[in-house]
């Protein structure tokens, strides 16, 4: 198949599924320019009234970390426990808080 | 070395239920194994269109006909969240569509044969989308991360398939004796390949073993085949129809129904391409790729002048 015949770039599909929730990674399709990719996303991930909004990202825009480096990404907020509220002592009869 | 300790460590994440994603490092065999399965499916679903589409202009009511331009819309659709599916493991959709026409990747066989009367689309409905969703549930906790989440998808919108082709049956089953007989003579011909759809049994199954192990599949091709036919003799009987197979009998002891043996002759001729329909089939397919070349070239074109437009601007 020669460059001009293909399936379009990938862009990746967000989906909001109603006002005040965030929009959630739904899949890919095929295009060749962004209303095409609006377009696509649309009869494709939002046949049943599943979205209020959809978002389109081109593929090679998203910046991803990678697996191999989850420990030294993720791992230093392990030893950080006060970042979490139980760990805090509160004294005896204390409410609300 | 480092091999083994990844292979280990990959082990372990599929034995405590952790999903295998695209960037994660997987064995060469996983990734093959996945992009020949989940690129199957997608052939399926796209080709299975046409048996389907043979009958849009000669649907007998508005109603039958807007259910079925539905459907079939839905079918492309499951191809689309498929092919993205099988994207993610570092091959492209265009490699994928050529091993399609090649010949070198396969579809499910039953889209081998052909859809004779209205009554078909009843079967095909009832019968070979109740059995892709009994497979399709399963799958649903595949190991590999993109790959379940279409199946979520793709099994939230499959019920109403196999409903309208049941409603067709049961519509067909108690019309006019013909109409009967034609409903009959539908679940004649399409209960055994669509009993053959869950593959070989598993004793003859070459592709079973690292599967299961890897939980690319949860249940194997017998266990899977005993579920549908446990759920749909009670459905046969509901609407009238009998199910083909003198053997069919219900066995107490082992809850579940004992079966006659499958022609897996006619299985095996099917899959290497000498079913009534394969080749209608892939020249369909190969012809409407070829008239929608000026499409794609198009956008192409379009596309790029709009980003010059852009640029000067």
């Amino acid at each position: 198949m020669s460059n001009t015949d293909n399936q379009g770039d990938v862009w990746e599909v967000f989906i909001q599924s109603k006002p005040g929730l965030p929009h959630k990674h739904a899949g890919s399709v095929h295009a060749t320019d962004k209303e095409m990719a609006l377009q696509n996303a649309r009869d494709m991930y939002t046949r049943r009234q599943e979205g209020t909004c959809l978002w389109v990202v081109p593929l090679n825009a998203i910046v991803s970390s990678m697996p191999e480096e989850n420990e030294s990404f993720f791992d230093p907020s392990d030893d950080k426990i006060y970042r979490h509220p139980t760990h805090y002592v509160m004294p005896d009869g204390a409410k609300h808080i | 070395m480092e091999d083994v300790k990844k292979l280990e460590e990959f082990q372990a994440k599929i034995d405590s239920e952790i999903k295998i994603e695209p960037k994660d490092w997987m064995p060469e065999d996983y990734r093959k194994h996945l992009q020949r399965q989940i690129s199957q499916h997608a052939h399926s679903e796209v080709i299975g269109m046409q048996p389907e589409g043979n009958w849009i202009s000669r649907a007998p009511s508005l109603r039958a006909k807007v259910v079925l331009l539905a459907k079939i819309q839905d079918e492309a659709g499951h191809g689309q969240y498929l092919y993205s599916a099988a994207e993610t493991l570092g091959k492209s959709r265009d490699e994928y569509i050529a091993d399609l026409q090649s010949g070198k990747a396969k579809y499910s066989s039953i889209f081998n044969y052909p859809t004779l009367t209205w009554a078909d689309m009843g079967a095909v409905g009832w019968l070979v989308d109740g059995a892709a969703i009994v497979n399709q549930v399963s799958l649903q906790r595949t190991s590999y991360g993109p790959y379940s989440r279409a199946m979520i998808r793709i099994c939230k919108e499959e019920s109403f398939h196999q409903r309208q082709g049941y409603e067709i049956m049961a519509t067909m089953a108690k019309g006019t004796p013909e109409q009967k007989a034609m409903a009959q003579d539908a679940l004649n011909r399409f209960w055994w390949p669509s009993i053959m759809m869950f593959g070989p049994h598993d004793s003859d199954s070459p592709n079973t073993g690292n599967a299961v192990k890897w939980k690319i599949k949860r249940e194997t091709n017998d266990e899977l085949r005993q579920k549908f036919i446990d759920k749909t003799v009670g459905q046969a009987e509901v609407i009238g129809l009998t199910i083909p197979d003198p053997a069919l009998k219900w066995n107490e002891e082992k809850g579940s129904y004992d079966f006659g043996e499958m022609n897996w002759d006619e299985f095996w001729n099917v899959v290497k391409g000498n079913g009534p329909c394969n080749k209608q089939r892939l020249n369909h397919h190969k012809k409407a790729h070829k008239e929608g070349i000026w499409v794609r070239e198009a956008a192409i074109a379009y596309a790029k002048k709009q980003k010059e437009k852009q640029l000067v601007a």
